[in-house]
């Protein structure tokens, strides 16, 4: 992120919470002692999701990268370069709703450009890496998501909302505003990757095609 | 040794070599970046691209391991256009602003383009722009120069031991960072600059002072610290610019400390550059010969052994022989170079020196640090103990400390005790590391002066040195039983001898009012206050300091810059240094306001040329002819038998280990005239203060 963080905006100290201490044991379980600094991309994720229960902002301060690296016996810039390289870590306070809009080939090509304008519009944004005045929603935009077979893709915080419109996704941000989940996945009628409207192919079991014939 | 054929010559290198280092030993020059011989290897500038046959596409030699056979080609069609390539994408962003920039003129990436460049470029649009990062009081950035060669995180993270220094974001966003604003805490920063390949990382105190060409370079010796780092002093207009460093492996491979680098502004100020006569209480100017006359006068009738002279701690060799020679015609044997209070063994070299060398640390397997804070005391030798540390590997070069660190070692330490009573427990095997030091093959031992001035000295050492000789420290070629001094002028004085002759007083029997006249030789290191008030005191140096305050006659004498000298380091090796500029005003080289005086009082040295000044050097010690080297150590200290016979009884005190420097940046006159260097005090204090804690 080019643009600085302000000292203003950064927790004076950060002590991860007894939910956070139960993922970091069965995080550091994982790597040697001498190799534990692997664990820093799980810990910032822990950071993370404490953040958003906590303040409903889910991003990383500066504190917590340092408490961190306390953990880990690593130098405090290994654990900022890593937070600042990975997209998905929030260095700077986000909104209470993540909106990810993937804008690459496929999410373009099947209309991910009313999918942005429509966040604009029903969030009150007023373009990417912005945050809305009341503080409830970013937008973000972000590379191939690799659902591509359900373009365009809103995903919000880690749920992804898959063949979005304009419409549906000015009603998906008024449910959110209004403080509802929809359910996560496809926002028409289709199950999962499956054609829209139901199966088209393999409507029969093997045995009862193979008695057609 | 693998064979590897460079454009048609075969060469041999060793096994795990880079195409890179290839390349080199075939003589064949490869433009390079992010490579740095002393760094781990990066590969991300793409600038050292060649061509390996039977390789389907341009190599970076940096990272390319040589096998048997390889034939690289340096100079084809293909590497040209590659590093053509490479150059013009590293200047699509790189600003046009060489003439502004205080690199131009020995930039890399300046001269590469002139070298390796196309000359023109396609990109027309924005470039991007990167804001500075306020890296403290001795490193200037100007981000938007930088090409992300991530040497300068490599050098802070490797070779300073201070990981603060990260590139961050990513892409077109990527750059060099602290993150959170910080000064950096490293000594060791202004090799930063050295080591930028292009002018993102300047130096801040001569920031558009002076341009490359304009100088004139002199080679020289630092005396800053006692390691006798070689440097390089480059002045305009006989006035000092900047000093850098000279590469030499055996002293500081190529590096430099800070206070040794910035410490240059304080050469220009604060200068004593008239004699000066205290008549009624107060400083007249005077000439050169009234001076002397008064000085003459005053010492007239004094018995020679009223009369006694203290060495300071940047002396060179030549002044300080001629002081004792003239001491000793004056008939006093009153002089110490040990204005700090020291104690060793003098019967013998090997009693004084660092006598592993400081390349002998690169072979030590253990190491005992004994009152000595190397970070703050010689830093570059420092950074070898931390690159001997890193080579180990983990746990492969154990190092314990006795005395608190005044700061973060860079290496792990294991931490056994504050005072001298740990020195017993490790001469009865009672803790632990005892036994590391013994099942150890080259173990060191390095004694600092945090123990060495203190009241037990002598026990304290005598302790030291019986644990050498039973952990195998001091064994059949091998010595690593080794005195870290603080001082570059102290090796060379005790090599000459300028120690209490035997009836002579030390440098506090002195000061006590044990003489009526003192000369002071450059000596501002202990309280002046302790001077007794009715002494007569002679001070001949370069900076009105403290002791200049105190004087009754100030003879002005020259700076390490301003005379040639010969310093003999920690580990005993001579070296010379070159004048690069004049003294100021009515100042002189040290050896040559002696000779003029003694002359004057009637015992005219026998040396009227320099050279003939060091061939007496040569006649009072050997060691003098040897220059740039240093004797190999002997295996025992020939006075060593002797010296455990009449073994002391004094005691260990209890009290802990004081570091022998309070503020690195602070630590002689020209560093104390320096106001980059009280910069850097008041900036780092705080620093300073945590890690006290």
């Amino acid at each position: 992120m080019n643009t600085p963080w302000k000292p203003a905006e950064q927790p004076d100290k950060f002590t991860f919470d007894a939910a956070s201490e139960a993922e970091i044991a069965k995080v550091l379980v994982k790597y040697p002692e001498a190799r534990k600094a692997s664990a820093v991309m799980p810990m910032l994720y822990i950071a993370q999701r404490q953040m958003g229960r906590e303040t409903g902002s889910a991003w990383v301060p500066v504190a917590a990268m340092d408490e961190i690296a306390r953990r880990l016996d690593m130098a405090p810039i290994r654990v900022y370069e890593v937070a600042s390289f990975y997209t998905m870590f929030n260095t700077r306070p986000i909104g209470r709703y993540h909106l990810q809009v993937c804008t690459t080939t496929s999410c373009w090509l099947r209309g991910s450009d009313d999918v942005v304008h429509a966040c604009k519009k029903a969030a009150g944004i007023g373009g990417f890496g912005e945050t809305s005045e009341d503080g409830l929603f970013t937008l973000t935009q972000v590379e191939c998501l690799g659902a591509c077979a359900n373009a365009p893709i809103l995903q919000v915080d880690d749920d992804f909302y898959e063949d979005m419109d304009g419409p549906r996704t000015e009603a998906l941000i008024a449910a959110l505003r209004a403080g509802e989940r929809p359910p996560a996945g496809p926002t028409v009628n289709r199950c999962g990757s499956a054609p829209e409207g139901g199966c088209k192919t393999l409507l029969v079991t093997p045995e009862a095609a193979s008695e057609n014939q | 040794m693998v064979r590897v054929i460079v454009d048609g010559t075969p060469v041999d290198v060793a096994p795990g070599s880079s195409a890179l280092q290839a390349c080199e030993a075939a003589g064949k020059e490869i433009p390079r970046f992010c490579y740095h011989e002393r760094l781990s290897v990066a590969g991300n500038c793409r600038m050292c691209l060649v061509q390996v046959v039977r390789a389907p596409k341009p190599v970076a030699s940096c990272g390319f391991p040589v096998s048997e056979g390889m034939e690289i080609l340096t100079d084809t069609d293909v590497v040209r256009r590659a590093r053509r390539a490479v150059m013009e994408f590293l200047l699509i962003n790189h600003p046009l602003d060489c003439p502004i920039c205080d690199q131009g003129g020995e930039c890399d990436l300046q001269d590469q383009a002139y070298g390796y460049g196309t000359g023109i470029s396609r990109y027309h649009e924005d470039k991007r722009a990167v804001t500075d990062k306020n890296l403290g009081p001795l490193v200037k950035t100007v981000m938007t120069r930088c090409i992300q060669c991530t040497r300068c995180v490599r050098f802070t993270t490797e070779v300073a031991g201070t990981p603060e220094l990260g590139m961050v974001s990513r892409g077109e966003n990527a750059e060099i960072t602290t993150y959170v604003e910080k000064a950096l805490t490293s000594e060791l920063s202004g090799n930063l600059i050295d080591i930028c390949p292009v002018g993102a990382l300047t130096a801040k105190p001569t920031a558009f002072h002076a341009r490359s060409w304009e100088y004139k370079k002199t080679d020289s010796i630092d005396v800053l610290d006692a390691l006798g780092t070689n440097i390089q002093v480059q002045a305009r207009g006989g006035e000092v610019m900047r000093i850098v460093p000279r590469v030499n492996d055996e002293v500081n491979e190529e590096w430099l400390s800070d206070k040794a680098r910035f410490s240059v502004d304080g050469l220009k100020r604060r200068r004593l550059d008239k004699p000066w006569v205290r008549v009624h209480g107060k400083f007249h100017a005077a000439s050169w010969q009234d001076a002397f006359v008064s000085l003459a006068r005053r010492l007239d009738g004094v018995s020679g052994d009223r009369i006694g002279a203290v060495a300071g701690d940047l002396c060179d060799a030549e002044s300080l022989c001629a002081l004792k020679d003239l001491m000793s015609a004056l008939g006093s044997s009153n002089i110490d170079c040990r204005q700090d209070g020291a104690w060793y063994d003098t019967s013998a070299r090997e009693g004084y020196l660092f006598n592993s060398d400081i390349v002998g640390i690169d072979e030590a397997d253990a190491l005992l640090i004994v009152g000595s804070v190397p970070r703050h005391e010689a830093p570059v030798l420092n950074a070898r103990i931390r690159k001997r540390f890193l080579r180990a590997g983990r746990g492969g070069f154990p190092i314990a400390m006795i005395g608190a660190s005044s700061a973060d070692p860079t290496y792990d330490v294991t931490f056994l005790g504050d005072g001298p009573d740990v020195l017993t427990s490790l001469l009865d095997g009672s803790i632990p590391f005892a036994e590391t030091l013994k099942s150890a093959k080259r173990p060191m031992i390095i004694l600092g002066h945090g123990a060495l001035t203190r009241r037990d000295a002598q026990a304290v050492y005598e302790a030291c040195r019986t644990l050498a000789e039973q952990s195998g420290a001091i064994a059949d070629g091998w010595n690593g039983f080794n005195i870290l001094h603080t001082a570059a002028s102290r090796v060379g004085a005790l090599d000459l001898g300028f120690l209490p002759g035997p009836r002579g007083l030390a440098a506090a029997n002195m000061l006590r009012g044990g003489v009526d006249v003192l000369w002071l030789m450059g000596a501002d290191e202990f309280p002046i206050d302790k001077i007794a008030p009715e002494t007569f005191v002679v001070y001949q140096g370069h900076h009105g300091d403290a002791a200049a305050a105190r004087a009754d006659i100030i003879l002005p004498g020259a700076a390490y810059t301003e005379k040639p000298g010969t310093y003999v380091n920690m580990a005993g090796r001579v070296q010379r240094a070159f004048r690069a500029v004049f003294p100021p005003g009515d100042a002189r080289e040290d050896w040559r306001i002696l000779r003029a005086f003694s002359e004057v009082v009637g015992h005219t040295l026998p040396y009227d040329t320099l050279e003939a000044l060091r061939a007496r050097m040569v006649e009072v010690n050997p060691v003098f002819a040897s220059i740039g080297s240093v004797a190999t150590p002997q295996a025992r200290l020939p006075a060593q038998a002797e010296g455990t016979a009449q073994k002391t009884t004094a005691e260990f005190s209890a009290s802990a280990f004081r570091p022998a420097i309070d503020d690195y940046y602070q630590t002689n006159p020209i560093s104390r005239a320096s106001p980059t260097m009280a910069e850097c005090s008041r900036i780092y204090a705080p620093v300073r203060a945590v890690a006290a804690e």
